[in-house]
């Protein structure tokens, strides 16, 4: 009894630590430059947000967790001030920790069901993520981890990024031989032509991408299978044991709108890829990229939030950016704190509105789009409100720079040339749940080229199951 | 890193090289690029293919001094090193027995169309080649050229060698004398395109043309290079580059094309003053 009085006194005293707020840039600072946005907690900062964890016997927030991280017992090494040993903790789980902590939607995964959530604010897992990695990688404490013995086992990881980077990861660990093919000149996918840099410094990606060269891996940048070599060449004449596939969905949709091809209309996949990838912000970078004063971003996901922010800082904060969005607030499909930040930042918010189609100039540059003012009506298929157009609503957005940002879907170098693997009708590859096996006996498949367009740390969770299910069929 | 083989200047300003790119060099088909990245912070450039050696595991490429970009890369010197290439990208040309083809090549565009006319002639068509350019100094592989094509009439737009004329008018008179073409393929300049595209239409011989649009990735991530043909929205990298001609919104070609011109010239200007500066 007394115990359990005890226990629960202990819980009580817990509550009543408030979550810490995570430093944050100022908006009218940060919104000019490319640093990161949120600044990371002290070690003071973490301990006092760490003792905040109730050590739950049943955590749900590892059942939360797409990579089943072991987040109390790393909770718990930041309590005892094990910093080094904490990010450890999360490396056996995660390949990429400081990745995770900061673009991870937490709020929907390990956060949301935390106990402590239903009665206060979550645990801050994911800063305490962040902290561990940065605190690790920033102390020169990374190690490269021990893998087993060598198994004579070859097997070809096809994309760099969050999928292709975890399969890289676990199957060395299991003293696999892996060679990774990257079509684009550097490693990390997404992690480096699409989240910007304000949001996910590329020097932390690299930190993380070298573990897995340091482990051993073989990177062929500038290969795309399907074009430059056929998956069957791999198996048949590489000598590969198994392929995994993490292709990703890279094509990006457009809205197939009169005028959309007008001069100054591009994909946020362009434009992302131009400022991030080749760096187009920088001077010293030969680059180009074009942002006009009124700057135009459709769609409402976290790829149109780092379009509008990033377009906003390659003006220097001068340019007036908006999202477009013919939902409303409720139904953006960007993370909360995406929002917020692009709000503070001054991105304008252009609700339930819909493109109808694109004016240009005589020269053939885009001046304004003609939009429609929508309501809401019933739920549809994707449970979300319906946007129905108001008739009569027609009205002219002016906008020199429109970035559409729609999502993305699958290419087809593989599935062309590949003919006994079995695709969906929208393109991705169809593979078993819980290993990734897709009908080809030993090709592996995870991530947005399964899914659609999704998260990174799903991509992540995806490579880890396939990863598993390589080597069991390795072995078998 | 791809080692620089043998550098060649072929015209003023035109430069082929000879680069090792093994995997490339067994796979690439006729029609097809590749994506360069001459350094860490350069650009991502398309080029064609011209020709390669799949024993000695190299590729050729045939670049034109436009701007900034390409003036660094015809710097270059045999023994130097590009840091990217990927490829080949983009679908081969449709290459079978046509019958009588008749391939036009403007300016650079000679340099793309050449392994077409090999192609061609190797699946057996009687292949006639108008290879043109704006003067005697500007045309290019006038012997390779010689060597593949069953026919080849040069000429150039100032009359200073060959034929005086344009390639899309020595077309009209071939196609006037009342010979039987069946496939006309036209490489070079998008005014030259469009004029071969006018010049066929009436006559309903399939016309294939090879588009040049901007483009960063080159394997259908960007959308930059988008055209509009047969009024679909198409990607060069992947959909393309070779599309019918008479279905291509060529307006829509050149203004797109466009689209950088200004930072262009503000890159050239800047590697002019810094040349200018260590001069003096």
């Amino acid at each position: 009894m007394a115990e359990q009085s005890q226990k629960r006194s202990r819980r009580k005293k817990k509550e009543r630590i408030p979550r810490q707020s995570m430093p944050v840039r100022l908006p009218e600072v940060r919104n000019k430059d490319f640093d990161e946005v949120p600044l990371g907690y002290t070690p003071e900062m973490a301990q006092i947000e760490a003792q905040r964890c109730l050590q739950c016997a049943e955590p749900k927030c590892v059942e939360g967790c797409p990579v089943h991280i072991k987040i109390p017992e790393f909770i718990q090494l930041i309590v005892d001030g094990e910093f080094s040993a904490a990010a450890k903790k999360i490396k056996e789980n995660n390949t990429l920790p400081a990745v995770c902590g900061r673009v991870c939607p937490q709020e929907e995964q390990c956060e949301q069901v935390c106990i402590l959530g239903k009665i206060d604010m979550p645990v801050a897992i994911g800063r305490l993520e962040r902290f561990a990695a940065d605190y690790e990688r920033e102390h020169g404490e990374t190690e490269i981890p021990a893998a087993a013995p060598a198994t004579g086992k070859k097997v070809a990881v096809v994309g760099s990024g969050p999928s292709g980077l975890t399969v890289a990861y676990e199957l060395l660990l299991k003293g696999h031989s892996v060679t990774v093919f990257e079509a684009l000149h550097k490693l990390g996918g997404v992690l480096v032509y699409g989240i910007p840099e304000f949001r996910l410094p590329k020097k932390i990606v690299a930190s993380e991408i070298e573990t897995i060269e340091n482990m051993g891996a073989e990177i062929k940048l500038n290969v795309l299978i399907g074009k430059t070599k056929t998956v069957d060449q791999l198996l048949d004449e590489d000598g590969f044991d198994a392929v995994f596939l993490g292709t990703g969905a890279g094509l990006p949709m457009f809205l197939n709108l009169p005028g959309e091809s007008l001069n100054g209309i591009c994909s946020a996949n362009e434009f992302l890829t131009r400022v991030n990838l080749m760096k187009a912000y920088r001077e010293d970078y030969v680059t180009p990229v074009k942002v006009g004063k009124k700057v135009a971003v459709i769609g409402a996901g976290n790829v149109a939030m780092d379009s509008a922010r990033s377009a906003l800082r390659v003006s220097g904060g001068e340019s007036e950016v908006s999202i477009i969005y013919r939902r409303s607030r409720e139904e953006m499909p960007a993370r909360g704190e995406e929002i917020e930040h692009a709000e503070e930042e001054g991105i304008i918010f252009n609700l339930l509105t819909n493109p109808v189609r694109f004016i240009g100039d005589e020269k053939g540059y885009v001046k304004a789009i003609e939009c429609v003012q929508m309501e809401l009506g019933e739920p549809d298929d994707s449970g979300r409100r319906r946007p129905i157009p108001i008739e009569g609503s027609e009205h002219i957005v002016e906008a020199d720079t429109v970035i559409v940002a729609l999502g993305t879907r699958p290419r087809t170098f593989i599935s062309t040339t590949t003919p006994d693997l079995e695709t969906s009708r929208w393109g991705t590859f169809i593979a078993e749940e819980g290993t990734g096996a897709t009908s080809k006996p030993g090709v592996f498949a995870g991530g947005d080229i399964v899914t659609g367009s999704a998260t990174v740390i799903l991509a992540m969770g995806a490579g880890r199951e396939a990863a598993k299910a390589i080597d069991e069929y390795l072995q078998g | 890193m791809h080692k620089i083989i043998s550098k060649k200047k072929l015209a003023p300003k035109i430069i082929r090289f000879t680069v090792e790119a093994p995997e490339i060099a067994s796979s690439r088909k006729p029609g097809q690029f590749i994506v360069l990245r001459e350094g860490e912070k350069s650009e991502r450039l398309p080029f064609t293919i011209v020709d390669s050696d799949s024993e000695a595991g190299t590729i050729d490429l045939i670049i034109q001094e436009a701007g900034y970009s390409t003036l660094s890369l015809c710097a270059l010197e045999e023994g130097d090193f590009i840091t990217d290439i990927l490829g080949p990208l983009g679908k081969p040309t449709d290459i079978k027995n046509y019958g009588t083809v008749v391939c036009v090549g403007g300016g650079v565009g000679t340099a793309v169309i050449y392994p077409i006319v090999k192609g061609m002639r190797e699946a057996g068509n009687h292949v006639i080649t108008l290879n043109g350019a704006r003067n005697k100094e500007l045309i290019i592989l006038e012997e390779e050229l010689k060597e593949v094509s069953d026919e080849l009439i040069i000429s150039t737009d100032d009359g200073s060698y060959g034929v005086a004329g344009f390639g899309s008018t020595i077309l009209q008179g071939i196609l006037e004398e009342g010979r039987k073409i069946d496939c006309v393929v036209a490489i070079g300049p998008v005014m030259m395109m469009r004029a071969v595209a006018e010049v066929t239409r009436p006559y309903e011989i399939e016309t294939i043309v090879s588009l040049n649009a901007i483009m960063i990735d080159g394997t259908g991530m960007c959308g930059g290079c988008r055209v509009t043909v047969g009024g679909e929205v198409k990607f060069a990298c992947v959909d393309g580059p070779e599309f019918d001609a008479h279905l291509v919104d060529f307006e829509e070609l050149i203004t797109r094309a466009g689209y950088y011109r200004k930072e262009e010239q503000c890159q050239m200007k800047k590697l002019a003053d810094q040349l200018e500066q260590e001069k003096a």
